[in-house]
């Protein structure tokens, strides 16, 4: 009971990167613009994370931070894919390849040594809510988190009523299913891609925080180690809905989780790669149409210009 | 006939252009970031061309970098020509090292006349099956291979990594500890080193792999330009719809070229295992020489020629960038380079406003501007 309680914190902790950026990719890809650039934004998250938590000594501030770092890294995404047309997955490929170099050089310029940055004093690695661990059994889970697992379930929240409940979230589906129709109504199809593609930015900024404020205390090169990639799967798994992409997020957390443990849970047996590749292998198969397809949204990825038939 | 000539000479000048003036930008802004260190830009750069092209050793150094940069470069340019984004060269890349490696274990009482061949065939064939995947599914269900692509990488990754810590380690073939790679191609599978044929390239490791990277452009380019199936490739790649109107299917090409590509990547990874490391180590990341073949193919505007000088020019950083590194410059000024060089090219588009900019300075009604 003991393990199957620290697997399922374990589960949780993992899963939150991934809940966190994958509803930011929901946010670009439903207004239509593909976000390969997340896991560069959580790069450029994690790193000013801890940057700004060395300066001010406040993780808070340390999380404020990744979520500007990540609203201008996504800037400069909509930029090339919005006004300049660009295609959208160069432009994430370039992104994520910039992240990885400027967060590498900053940590030089500023920690004089290249791998990692050292521990910062106050990070938000414990549970905020310390009186839910004074519930039987459970407790110990809840003894387990931080505060980003329950940021992260509040989001999902937030942005299942932005997208299905609000006229905002009815005009981001209209704009990523079909542009000029949107545009004829008089929805500035522009405005909307721009702001949805920051939200995405400050989703994976915070899902970097995560990763650094929340687990290590520290930024690490590679620290993200291709979970940006993962939250992409996730957010298709889920069919680019905020309450799959969750589910999604959670089953895939559980199966690193138990690829972390599997010695300790006694799983011997099956290859701890085997785990490392069911998330990706679960999505080409979900995109495939093998188990229950998964369709984007129609316009996701194709640059909209105005008078252009 | 000479205005034919003329123009085609206009059409190779507007194509250079565009990544030329992106080069001189991204080195511009890389001169900020090397100021901001407090070194000098000039000195930099002197230090990073000279760290790679200086002597024979080095010329040969940026050689051996420039070797997988080639195929990777040319398997994403093909894959462009046909209207697919192969971001999977990763993957396939590291496909071709595992095929490679266990061919070597297979094959390894062959001799040294066959051998190789059949180690370079093994890594084309093992990139050629993983880019099969995405291309089957794009061609009969319309997958979208962008992210499936992805998803293989990974999945690749972790393949590799299994290989090696369960199938092929030297601890389980050949009774040894425990490693961290895998066993050793045999010496006579290995590619010579140039620098046994030619001594004046001293310790650098630059081996045949060179000739076969630049053999491969000339055969892409001559498959792109010169028979039918390059031509039906562009032709998909240009107007699937008006191609498949005139007879040409668009599922075929689709699978063709992605194997193409595949195998060009597999090739890569093939060069790598018989040319320098002889093994393949277990990793945690991606090697990256696939996102590098993405910007060489970019600057090389997809054409094999460009794609041989953007590889070289890719090569030079990519050598050069320890030189830099050794004279205080941290290395990561070159990533960023690269970086800028192709959110320049992706931004390509900001050219296309330069003709509505000028009109309204003009004050002209030309017609509609095409983007």
């Amino acid at each position: 009971m003991v393990i199957f309680i620290a697997l399922l914190a374990s589960a949780l902790r993992l899963a939150t990167p991934l809940i966190f950026s994958a509803l930011g990719g929901i946010f670009s890809e439903r207004s239509g613009v593909v976000n390969i650039a997340i896991e560069g934004i959580m790069i450029n998250g994690a790193f000013f994370a801890i940057l700004v938590t060395k300066f001010t000594d406040s993780p808070w501030l340390g999380v404020l931070a990744a979520m500007v770092a990540g609203a201008l890294t996504a800037l400069l995404l909509a930029v090339l894919a919005i006004h300049l047309r660009g295609n959208q997955v160069v432009a994430g490929v370039a992104i994520n390849l910039f992240a990885t170099s400027i967060t590498a050089f900053l940590l030089e310029m500023v920690w004089k040594r290249s791998g990692q940055t050292d521990a910062v004093a106050h990070a938000l690695t414990g549970n905020p809510l310390t009186f839910l661990e004074k519930i039987p059994v459970l407790g110990e889970l809840f003894a387990g988190l931080t505060p980003f697992v329950y940021l992260a379930f509040v989001a999902v929240a937030i942005t299942y009523y932005v997208i299905y409940k609000t006229p905002f979230g009815l005009r981001i589906r209209a704009v990523g299913e079909h542009p000029r129709a949107a545009d004829t109504v008089g929805i500035n199809v522009y405005k909307i891609r721009y702001i949805c593609v920051m939200i995405s930015g400050v989703l994976a900024g915070i899902s970097g925080a995560s990763l650094s404020l929340g687990t290590v205390s520290l930024f690490r090169e590679g620290m993200t180690s291709g979970k940006g990639f993962i939250a992409i799967a996730a957010m298709i798994f889920g069919k680019w809905h905020p309450i799959g992409a969750m589910l999604a997020s959670l089953f895939f957390g559980f199966a690193e989780a138990v690829q972390i443990q599997a010695s300790s849970l006694g799983i011997n047996n099956i290859p701890s790669e085997f785990l490392q590749t069911l998330p990706y292998i679960a999505t080409i198969l979900v995109l495939s149409g093998f188990i229950g397809r998964a369709v984007a949204p129609k316009a996701d990825g194709i640059p909209y210009e105005k008078g252009h038939r | 006939m000479q205005i034919q000539r003329e123009s085609k000479i206009k059409i190779a000048i507007d194509n250079i252009k565009f990544p030329l003036l992106a080069i001189v930008f991204s080195f511009i802004i890389g001169a900020f970031f090397i100021i901001w260190t407090g070194n000098n830009p000039g000195v930099a750069y002197v230090e990073l061309f000279s760290g790679s092209l200086g002597t024979v050793s080095r010329f040969g150094e940026t050689m051996l970098k420039t070797t997988p940069l080639i195929f990777t470069g040319l398997a994403v340019g093909f894959g462009y020509r046909c209207g697919l984004f192969n971001i999977g060269v990763e993957g396939q890349y590291i496909l071709g090292t595992v095929f490679t490696i266990s061919a070597g274990w297979i094959f390894r009482d062959l001799p040294g006349s066959i051998l190789p061949v059949i180690l370079l065939i093994s890594g084309a064939l093992g990139g050629a099956i993983w880019a099969f995947i995405p291309g089957i599914l794009k061609a009969k269900r319309g997958v979208n291979e962008v992210i499936i692509t992805i998803m293989l990488n990974y999945t690749a990754l972790y393949i590799a990594n299994y290989v090696v810590r369960a199938v092929l380690n030297p601890s389980i073939l050949q009774g040894t500890e425990k490693k961290a790679y895998s066993v050793m191609i045999p010496e006579q599978g290995r590619l010579t080193m140039l620098t046994e044929i030619f001594p004046s390239f001293g310790y650098s490791s630059v081996n045949t792999g060179i000739f076969i990277a630049i053999a491969m452009a000339i055969i892409t380019w001559f498959i792109l330009f010169k028979t039918t199936l390059g031509y039906e490739v562009r032709s998909v790649g240009f107007n699937p719809y008006a191609s498949e109107y005139g007879g040409i299917s668009i599922a075929k090409n689709i699978t063709l070229a992605m194997v193409i590509s595949g195998a060009l990547a597999g090739l890569a990874g093939a060069v790598m295992i018989t040319g320098l490391t002889y093994k393949v180590d277990m990793a945690s990341g991606m090697p990256g020489y696939g996102f590098d073949g993405i910007a060489v193919a970019l600057v090389g505007k997809n054409h094999p020629i460009g794609i041989l000088a953007s590889a070289f020019l890719f090569g030079i950083l990519k050598n050069g960038e320890r030189k830099m590194q050794i004279a205080g410059i941290p290395k990561e000024v070159i990533g960023i380079i690269q970086s800028i060089i192709i959110i320049f090219i992706a931004a390509e588009a900001i050219g296309s406003y330069w003709p509505s900019i000028k009109r309204k300075l003009t004050g002209k009604k030309d017609e509609e501007v095409k983007a």
